[in-house]
């Protein structure tokens, strides 16, 4: 299982309380994880990236292992402990807005 | 008794204002969708309990949420697992899946060069006068969008955009569909109006359009005098019984059309200034329309501190102010142009939203004023349904 810790506002828009959990083929990617993210939770489809061109939104950030991997291409293969669980995997609402 | 259900969007979420028909006591229900922009929610004529909204934010971008219980619950359309599936057996959230037709295109930008069009959110929800599964929607880069599935999906009215759009530019406000008017008459005939580029008009549904902006005086901000778009409009506004007259509110100038459009004439009479956003009708005298006037361009607050809606009753020109019951010193406050409504009650009620937080209400067409709130997060859009 992976585990997704959402910002506040989609986790209220999905109706989730703490993590979500998601089954996620491999290789586990930042991709492969919001596919599997929108198709649980279709309402939140459009909020992380864009539909069309699937480019992440300007003030949403990715968070994995304490890196930041919201510049990284989308197929970049995220951490073993990802992966295995052992770590969630963040998106964040970027600090903005002064 | 009647019942009225006041729709309240703000910077910080949903509120729903109710009451009896007498509306002097009134429940407050909210914030729905807290800490998200509420551009605007309104309630489908032929079914009430269905209500659509606008919900926004500069991180997560643009929701669509609709209720069929008349706001107690609210859902994404199209996102309940089964509702909407796709070929692949996923259920798909289009919902808030607003994507230009075609080329995408380009429209003038500050600088004069051409930039291309760029979504950013729905600032306005018309719903059918028909059919509560059709609704349209402005948005911003303008554009009109429209569903026919209860908002499970979206697709452009693109032919809109060929009106002249290359030379639409953005305002300080941005670009934007802000006022949709569906003529009750004319199933095939809609009005919208643009945020620095003007009124326009289609006559088949929407497939072609045309500017409508004939008459209107922009001096300072549109030197030609002859100019078929670029003009200001804040808002426009007609009676049901009369779609051919329209009122509108420009960035400066108070005007009517008693021609659909074709030819518009100033009105703004004596009032003490003709800048301002909303402007509406009384829902039982044609002739009867309410401003708001603001200081002016750069001073968007009341003059002289003082909150006065302006009322005429001869279609424009002969304006008295209707102080009652609003704060007549130290009000510094402006009203957007999606934030007054009307109740369709007798006597007719009006009501307006402040980017101060109130919700004021007059019971009697505006001779009396009381606030139902005055704490709220900054008012976007008011709209009212009278229900039965």
């Amino acid at each position: 299982m992976i585990r997704v810790v959402l910002p506040y506002h989609l986790r209220t828009l999905a109706r989730v309380e703490g993590e979500v959990q998601l089954v996620v083929q491999s290789p586990v990617t930042v991709h492969s994880v919001i596919d599997a993210l929108e198709a649980r939770y279709p309402m939140l489809c459009g909020t992380i990236r864009d539909h069309v061109t699937l480019k992440r939104r300007p003030f949403v950030r990715f968070f994995a292992c304490k890196e930041d991997l919201s510049l990284e291409p989308p197929d970049t293969k995220l951490p073993d402990a990802i992966a295995s669980g052992a770590e969630p995997f963040l998106i964040v609402g970027a600090m903005a807005g002064g | 008794m009647s019942k009225i259900r006041v729709l309240v969007g703000t910077k910080k979420g949903a509120f729903i204002l109710t009451s009896d028909g007498k509306r002097q006591n009134w429940e407050v229900a909210g914030p729905h969708f807290a800490g998200w922009e509420l551009y605007h929610l309104k309630g489908s004529p032929v079914d009430p309990n269905r209500i659509y909204a606008s919900q926004t934010s500069g991180w997560f971008g643009q929701i669509i949420q609709r209720s069929d219980d008349g706001g107690q619950t609210w859902q994404t359309p199209g996102s309940n697992p089964g509702e909407l599936a796709g070929p692949d057996g996923m259920t798909k959230g289009e919902s808030n899946k607003f994507v230009y037709e075609g080329e995408v295109g380009t429209h003038k930008w500050y600088d004069g060069t051409q930039h291309p069009w760029e979504f950013k959110r729905i600032w306005h929800l018309e719903p059918s006068l028909t059919d509560p599964n059709t609704a349209y929607a402005g948005a911003e880069d303008a554009a009109l969008f429209k569903t026919t599935d209860g908002g499970k999906s979206w697709h452009e009215l693109s032919g809109l955009r060929r009106a002249k759009g290359h030379l639409w530019q953005p305002g300080a406000g941005g670009m934007a569909v802000h006022t949709i008017l569906l003529d009750p008459r004319d199933a095939k005939r809609i009005f919208v109006a643009i945020s620095a580029a003007g009124a326009f008009r289609t006559d088949d549904g929407g497939a072609t359009w045309k500017p409508i902006n004939r008459g209107l005086q922009s001096k300072y901000e549109l030197p030609d005098p002859d100019a078929e778009v670029g003009h200001c409009v804040h808002r426009i506004a007609m009676h049901p019984s009369r779609p051919g007259v329209l009122f509108m509110q420009k960035h400066w100038d108070v005007l009517r059309s008693d021609n659909a459009g074709e030819l518009w004439s100033e009105v703004s009479g004596n009032l003490p200034t003709d800048f301002g956003f909303p402007i509406d009708v009384h829902a039982h005298e044609p002739e009867t329309i309410y401003v708001v006037p603001i200081k002016s361009d750069s001073e968007h607050y009341p003059l002289d501190g003082k909150l006065r809606v302006y009322r005429s009753r001869t279609g424009g020109n002969e304006w008295e102010a209707l102080t009652n019951g609003l704060p007549q010193k130290d009000c510094y406050v402006n009203v957007l142009r999606d934030a007054m409504a009307v109740d369709s009650l007798q006597p007719c009620g009006i009501y307006f939203g402040t980017t101060g937080g109130q919700v004021y209400a007059s019971p009697d067409s505006g001779d009396t004023w009381k606030p139902i709130v005055r704490d709220l997060p900054a008012v976007l859009s008011v709209e009212v349904q009278t229900l039965p």
